[in-house]
């Protein structure tokens, strides 16, 4: 089976900071995979170089085969890559149907056309009761749906979730581990940045743990969570 | 189209709509030549400050110099009138793709080299200036002396080459209104409004989503700049004089931009709001201060400024997401 995103040799420095050193990794169609790693650890940097934010210094980074590194995010998510932000940005004065439809009029220019995609996309997230709420008014369990649903009406293939659970409580956090892995089961890649490790370990096929940007280790959840360098770089003796 | 025009506006607004386009369409006929002047200017600038929010009130790029658009139309067509004898309709025809080339000029160096905010309204401030002065200098349009078009006294209205009467005109400046009006709806209720408003609100948030944010924004200028130029030609025919410092004036710029501000920014009907409020007061201040004996100089500025002060202090959403509240006008499925 063929990579639906193909990490090989990524770094990116920032003045002599090398924020991401060499990462490589394939993430495969279908999947859940996770990005894991202390505060620092090039996580988000990894992420915004896939999203397009950042170009990196070294390496090269293709989706379905194609060379994405260094286009531009708009041009990236209509290859079919959404992303989401770490700080929620909905569009505050909009209603929660037209963020969505924001989103889905990517697609299709038919206005209606697009109101019906949201429409479905907010009744998978549980937000369809407040599709005429201001974005401003939502709570951050709904913001971050929200910045979900949006991304999600992109029609996109692969999925880049920056920290979604953060700042959610236990179960808010299973509300929307249980709608990724639904999401996850009719089809959709996606890939996580995620601190919860609560959320990794439900959720993940796969884990790339970072430290100082660097992988320091590549596997399943279960395994990834017993090497040894891992717990003391990012779990803490605690854990054991 | 009709359904994306009316679609999801309570039935009361379309009741109030169609009386007010009722209203203004008879209102000629009760109206004396003083009134007829005041009512076209207010519908002037319901129609400039329309084309203004398309930039500013949906795709969020201020713009202070919006003057150059209608300077860049007014001259265009009042060359081709005077020099060719070329009519102000087929005038039309220039004078929108001039100011449009300008808008994506400026559009274009701000868009790509990423000036935004104040610095993107210095730059529209900087053209216009460019163009106030440097038409000081064209003799060919008068230069500084001003520019004028042949005016007589026409025993008909002739609509072809406007030349004729106020209410010609009024109906005229009317017809653009409602024109800009149905257009700015329609383009609400599309992709690239949807667009617009995703980067009003925030640009990278809109990119993430797929948005081609430097082709929409040149959109936005270029529709504005051209619905501007319309605006410049009806002001070279209905005034028949241009002045580089009176056209391209940074006053005239600040003009434009006030009746959608007082009105509501992004709403359809806050710059036609803030015309009729601000040109009523403006209009109104003169009488009232007479009546009251209050002729000293500069008192009807005064307090022409503590309204607008006023205004934007406790309505600084603009006067129509308020009003349409107290009428109940609020959006609803």
């Amino acid at each position: 089976m063929t990579a639906l995103l193909t990490i090989a040799g990524v770094s990116k420095r920032f003045h002599g900071l090398v924020a991401v050193d060499r990462v490589s990794c394939d993430v495969m169609p279908g999947e859940i995979f996770a990005v894991i790693g202390p505060n620092g650890a090039g996580k988000t940097t990894l992420f915004s170089m896939i999203a397009g934010a950042l170009k990196p210094d070294e390496g090269e980074i293709a989706f379905q085969g194609g060379r994405i590194d260094g286009l531009r995010p708009d041009e990236i998510c209509r290859r079919g890559v959404a992303r989401t932000f770490q700080i929620v940005r909905p569009f505050p004065a909009l209603t929660v149907e037209d963020n969505v439809m924001v989103g889905a009029l990517l697609r299709t220019a038919d206005v209606g056309r697009a109101a019906a995609i949201a429409d479905d996309v907010l009744a998978r997230l549980d937000l369809a009761d407040k599709r005429d709420r201001v974005a401003s008014s939502l709570t951050l369990p709904d913001r971050k749906r929200l910045e979900v649903a949006r991304a999600l009406a992109t029609d996109p293939k692969l999925l880049l979730l920056d920290e979604v659970m953060a700042g959610l409580r236990p179960t808010e956090t299973d509300r929307m581990v249980a709608i990724l892995r639904e999401l996850n089961a009719q089809g959709l890649t996606i890939l996580l940045i995620e601190h919860v490790m609560r959320a990794v370990l439900a959720l993940a096929s796969r884990v790339l743990v970072l430290h100082h940007g660097a992988s320091i280790a590549l596997g399943k959840p279960a395994d990834v969570v017993r090497e040894p360098a891992v717990i003391s770089s990012y779990l803490g003796a605690e854990a054991l | 189209m009709m359904r994306r025009l009316v679609g999801r506006v309570a039935p009361r607004g379309l009741w109030l709509l169609g009386a007010l386009l009722l209203a203004l369409m008879i209102a000629p006929h009760f109206a004396n030549d003083y009134v007829l002047t005041v009512l076209i200017l207010i519908l002037y600038f319901s129609y400039t400050g329309q084309a203004w929010n398309i930039m500013m009130g949906f795709a969020g790029q201020l713009s202070l110099g919006h003057a150059l658009y209608v300077g860049l139309g007014a001259y265009t067509a009042a060359a081709l009138y005077v020099h060719f004898g070329i009519g102000p309709w087929i005038g039309l025809l220039a004078a929108v793709p001039v100011a449009m080339a300008a808008g994506a000029i400026i559009g274009f160096l701000a868009f790509r080299f990423g000036v935004a905010g104040v610095y993107f309204a210095i730059l529209t401030i900087a053209f216009a200036e460019f163009a106030r002065i440097g038409f000081d200098h064209v003799a060919y349009t008068g230069g500084s002396a001003g520019y004028f078009l042949p005016v007589a006294q026409y025993a008909h209205n002739d609509l072809w080459n406007l030349r004729g009467a106020p209410i010609m005109f009024y109906y005229v400046i009317l017809a653009l209104t409602v024109a800009a009006f149905v257009l700015c709806r329609l383009l609400l209720r599309s992709r690239v409004g949807y667009f617009w408003l995703a980067i009003r609100e925030d640009e990278e948030a809109a990119r993430a989503l797929g948005i081609d944010t430097f082709r929409y924004k040149m959109i936005a200028v270029v529709i504005s700049a051209g619905m501007t130029a319309v605006a410049g030609v009806f002001y070279a025919f209905y005034y028949n004089n241009l002045f580089p410092e009176q056209v391209f004036s940074i006053a005239r710029s600040i003009e434009l931009i006030l009746a959608p501000i007082i009105g509501g920014i992004g709403t359809l009907f806050g710059p036609v709001l803030g015309a009729f409020v601000l040109t009523g007061l403006s209009e109104g201040m003169t009488d009232l201060l007479h009546a009251l004996g209050f002729d000293i100089p500069g008192a009807k500025q005064v307090f022409y400024g503590i309204c607008l002060l006023v205004v934007v202090v406790a309505l600084p959403d603009g006067i129509w997401p308020w009003l349409s509240r107290r009428l109940g006008l609020e959006r609803r499925r």
